[in-house]
C-alpha cells in the first residue's frame, strides 16, 4: 500500500511542475467551454428551451463539468508505456518487483489528484461565474458523483493502458494514438451528450465503455439521475471498468511472453 | 579554354522540390501503410462531421441553418483548416525542438526555419481529411438552394484556398509566440484549434464575444459560414456581416503579414542552450 502512495505521490509532485502549461490549459479549456457552451445553448433553444430534459442552465452545467473532467480523465490520450515498449525501458519496469498496470494505476490517480483541483477546478469556476452553473439540490448526488469520477478516472486510465499495450505489437504508435481522442471524443459526450443522439448512434456508443468515463460522470454530478437511478448507472461503470481492467491484464500477459528487446 | 569552374548554386527553390519529392515518395513507398494512415485521417473527418449531424438530427435548425447548409458551412472551413494543417501542421512541433535542442540545427542551414519546418514532416496522409470535405462539399452543393453567378463560383473556388491561408497564419503566430513561451504553447491552441472548431459551426451559434473575436481577432469565421451565407444568399447576424465573406482574401493576407512579424521575431528571440 505504502508503495502505491508513493507513486501517487511522485506523479502529483511532477504535474505540479510546470505552472505555466497549468494556467495554458485551464485558458484552453475555458476557451473550448465557451464555445461548446454556445453550440448547446443554441441548439438548446432552437428546441424551444428544452432539449432531451436539458434547460440552457443544464446544457451549461454539462459543458462546464466535461471542461472540468477533460484534464483528468485525459481524454486527450497518453502514450507513456507505448513510448517505454519503444525505447525498450519496458524491459526495466518488467524487471521491477511491483505490477505493471497497477503501479501506472496508482500513478495515474496521482496525477488526478493534482490536475482535478488545478486544471479542472478553475474552468468550472470561470463558468459558474460567467455563464451559470446548476449545483444538484440532492446532496447524495455529491458522495456517488465523486464516487463516479473516481471509476471514471480509473476506467479511463484502464483503456488507456490497454491501448498503450498495441505498442507491443505495432512499431508507430502515433497513428493508434491520434485516433483514440477522435473516436472516444464524439461517443462519449464530449461535443453532444449521448441523450441526444439519434438511437442508433445512442445504442452504438452505449456497446462501448466510452459514455461511462464521461457522460455518466457528469450525469450522476449534476444531479441529472439520482437515487436508485445514480447507483445503477455507477453499477454499468464497475462493470466496464472491471471488463476493461481484466483485457488489459490478459493483452499485458500476452505482449510480455512475446516481448524482444535488444541490446542491453 | 578551361571551363568556368564555379559550380552554380541550386535555387531554394529547387532545393525545397527535391526535399518534398524525397518526401512524398517515402511516404508512398509503403503501399499498405500509406492506405491506413489516409483512411484513419478521412475517418477524422468523418468523425468531425458527427458533431453537426448528431445536433441537426435532435433540432431542424442549428443557428439558422438546416443540415445541408449547416454541413456546407463545415465543409468549406474544414477544407481550408484540412490544407493549412498538411502544409504548416508541423509548426506545432516547435515547443518539442526548442526543449530538445533541435532547433540549431535548422538554424545554421541556408534555408529559412519555415522553409525546412513546413518541409520536414509534410504528410501527405492528411489530405485524407481533406478529402472528406471535398466529397461533403459534393454532396451538399446541389442540396442547397445556390442562385449560381460567375461571383458565386469564384467565391467557392477561393475559400478553400483563403482558408487555408487564414489558418496557416494562425499556426504560424502559434509557432513564433512558442519561441516565448515554451511550456504554454496551449495557449496558441486555443486560439489555433479552437479558430478551427469556431469556423467549422454556423457563426450565429457563438455568443457574441466569441463571434467578434473569432472574425475580428481570429478571422475563422471568414473561412466558412460568412462564404456559406453569400452562396445561400442568406443575411449575416449581428456582429457579423455576411459580405465580411468577399473580403476574406484580404483578411488573409493582413493576418500573413501579422505572421510574418511574429515568426520573424519569435526566430530573432531564440537563443539557443549552446548546444
Amino acid at each position: 500500500m505504502r508503495t502505491w502512495r508513493e507513486l501517487a505521490a511522485g506523479e502529483l509532485r511532477r504535474y505540479s511542475t510546470y505552472r505555466l502549461a497549468v494556467l495554458a490549459g485551464v485558458f484552453t479549456n475555458s476557451v473550448f467551454g465557451f464555445l461548446r457552451v454556445g453550440i448547446l445553448v443554441s441548439a438548446v433553444t432552437t428546441a424551444g428551451g428544452s432539449l432531451a430534459g436539458y434547460t440552457a442552465e443544464g446544457a451549461s452545467t454539462y459543458v462546464w463539468l466535461g471542461q472540468a473532467l477533460l484534464a483528468p480523465l485525459a481524454l486527450m490520450g497518453w502514450s507513456e508505456i507505448a513510448d517505454r515498449v519503444r525505447t525498450g525501458d519496458i524491459a526495466v519496469d518488467l524487471a521491477r518487483p511491483v505490477d505493471l498496470q497497477l503501479s501506472w494505476w496508482a500513478r495515474d490517480l496521482g496525477r488526478a489528484a493534482f490536475v482535478l483541483p488545478a486544471r479542472g477546478l478553475p474552468p468550472l469556476l470561470v463558468g459558474a461565474l460567467t455563464v451559470g452553473v446548476a449545483l444538484p439540490t440532492s446532496w447524495t448526488a455529491y458522495p456517488l458523483g465523486v464516487l463516479s469520477v473516481l471509476v471514471a478516472v480509473s476506467l479511463s486510465f484502464a483503456l488507456r493502458f490497454l491501448l498503450n499495450l498495441a505498442a507491443f505489437w505495432v512499431l508507430d504508435f502515433r497513428g493508434i494514438a491520434g485516433l483514440y481522442f477522435v473516436v472516444i471524443a464524439p461517443l462519449c459526450g464530449l461535443y453532444v451528450p449521448v441523450h441526444l443522439f439519434p438511437g442508433w448512434l445512442a445504442a452504438l456508443a452505449h456497446a462501448t465503455p466510452f459514455p461511462s468515463m464521461f457522460q455518466s460522470p457528469i450525469d450522476v454530478l449534476s444531479g441529472r439521475v439520482l437515487g436508485r437511478d445514480a447507483l445503477a448507472v455507477l453499477g454499468v461503470q464497475l462493470v466496464w471498468l472491471v471488463v476493461v481492467a481484466l483485457l488489459g491484464r490478459l493483452v499485458l500477459a500476452r505482449a510480455t511472453r512475446r516481448l524482444v528487446v535488444q541490446g542491453g | 579554354m578551361a571551363e568556368p569552374t564555379t559550380a552554380r548554386r541550386p535555387s531554394v527553390l529547387h532545393t525545397y522540390r527535391v526535399v518534398l519529392g524525397s518526401r512524398v515518395r517515402a511516404q508512398l513507398s509503403y503501399r499498405v501503410s500509406f492506405a491506413l494512415t489516409f483512411l484513419s485521417a478521412a475517418g477524422i473527418g468523418v468523425i468531425e462531421f458527427s458533431e453537426i449531424y448528431v445536433l441537426l438530427s435532435a433540432v431542424p435548425v442549428f443557428g439558422g441553418l438546416d443540415l445541408a447548409q449547416a454541413a456546407l458551412v463545415f465543409a468549406l472551413a474544414n477544407l481550408g483548416f484540412a490544407l493549412a494543417d498538411l502544409v504548416f501542421g508541423q509548426l506545432d512541433s516547435i515547443p518539442t525542438l526548442l526543449r530538445l535542442g533541435q532547433l540549431e540545427a535548422l538554424l545554421v542551414r541556408p534555408v529559412s526555419v519555415m522553409g525546412q519546418l513546413v518541409t520536414s514532416d509534410f504528410q501527405l496522409r492528411r489530405l485524407g481529411r481533406a478529402l472528406v470535405s471535398v466529397v461533403l462539399l459534393a454532396v451538399v452543393l446541389p442540396l442547397v438552394d445556390v442562385d449560381w453567378t460567375p461571383a458565386r463560383v469564384y467565391l467557392l473556388l477561393v475559400t478553400p484556398l483563403v482558408g487555408c491561408a487564414i489558418y496557416g497564419a494562425m499556426f504560424a503566430v502559434a509557432g513564433g509566440v512558442q519561441f516565448w513561451l515554451v511550456d504554454g504553447a496551449e495557449f496558441t491552441s486555443s486560439f489555433v484549434y479552437g479558430g478551427g472548431y469556431a469556423g467549422q459551426v454556423p457563426g450565429s451559434v457563438l455568443p457574441p464575444v466569441l463571434r467578434s473575436v473569432f472574425t475580428f481577432v481570429v478571422p475563422a469565421t471568414l473561412t466558412g459560414y460568412a462564404p456559406a451565407l453569400l452562396l445561400l444568399g442568406l443575411p449575416g447576424p449581428a456582429l457579423l456581416p455576411a459580405w465580411l465573406g468577399w473580403w476574406a482574401p484580404l483578411v488573409a493576407a493582413w493576418t500573413w503579414l501579422l505572421a510574418a512579424l511574429a515568426w520573424r521575431s519569435g526566430v530573432r528571440h531564440f537563443t539557443g542552450a549552446g548546444g
